[in-house]
């Protein structure tokens, strides 16, 4: 019954924003965005056209492709 | 639910290292450290060995210290991210 009540879970939203530009946010403050490729059980990520950004908007580096262990991610969110 | 996101999604995120198999890699680790180097292999825990390997360590004097490593291995754990490099 409750379950009708549910839009998004989580695992429906991150399938919806495959391939979509996302921010994810790592545990030491570290920032970054780009496109999401892929992600798996363990919030492993992978994506592509990465920009690093450390203290919210400063602009730090840019990547290729890049993978995130999963362990470290705060959020993942849609931009 | 599931089968949407098999649809989407034929690749998992380890298959983006196993590309990179034997090219150049930068592995960005805890405390303020890097490494580059050729990979060699890894697992699920992103174990991984590389091979003429060097590593940066960072601190606020600017300069990275860079040491050289033949050969070395990195416990999965430490690993923040990893990143082909062109």
């Amino acid at each position: 019954m409750s379950e009708d009540k549910v839009k998004t879970g989580p695992s429906v939203f991150l399938s919806e924003i495959l391939g979509q530009q996302v921010k994810v946010k790592l545990n030491n403050g570290v920032t970054y965005l780009g496109n999401l490729n892929s992600i798996d059980g363990y919030m492993n990520i992978v994506m592509d056209s990465t920009s690093e950004h450390v203290n919210g908007e400063d602009f730090v580096k840019t990547y290729g492709d890049v993978f995130i262990r999963g362990n470290n991610v705060l959020y993942i969110s849609q931009v | 639910m599931s089968s949407v996101q098999a649809d989407k999604q034929t690749e998992e995120p380890l298959d983006l290292i196993r590309y990179q198999l034997d090219e150049t890699v930068l592995v960005k680790l805890r405390g303020a450290r890097e490494m580059k180097g050729k990979l060699q292999g890894y697992d699920s825990h992103c174990n991984m060995v590389l091979s003429d390997a060097k590593e940066y360590i960072y601190n606020e004097t600017g300069e990275p210290i860079v040491k050289d490593c033949e050969m070395v291995f990195i416990r999965g754990d430490s690993v923040i991210l990893i990143s082909p490099i062109s």
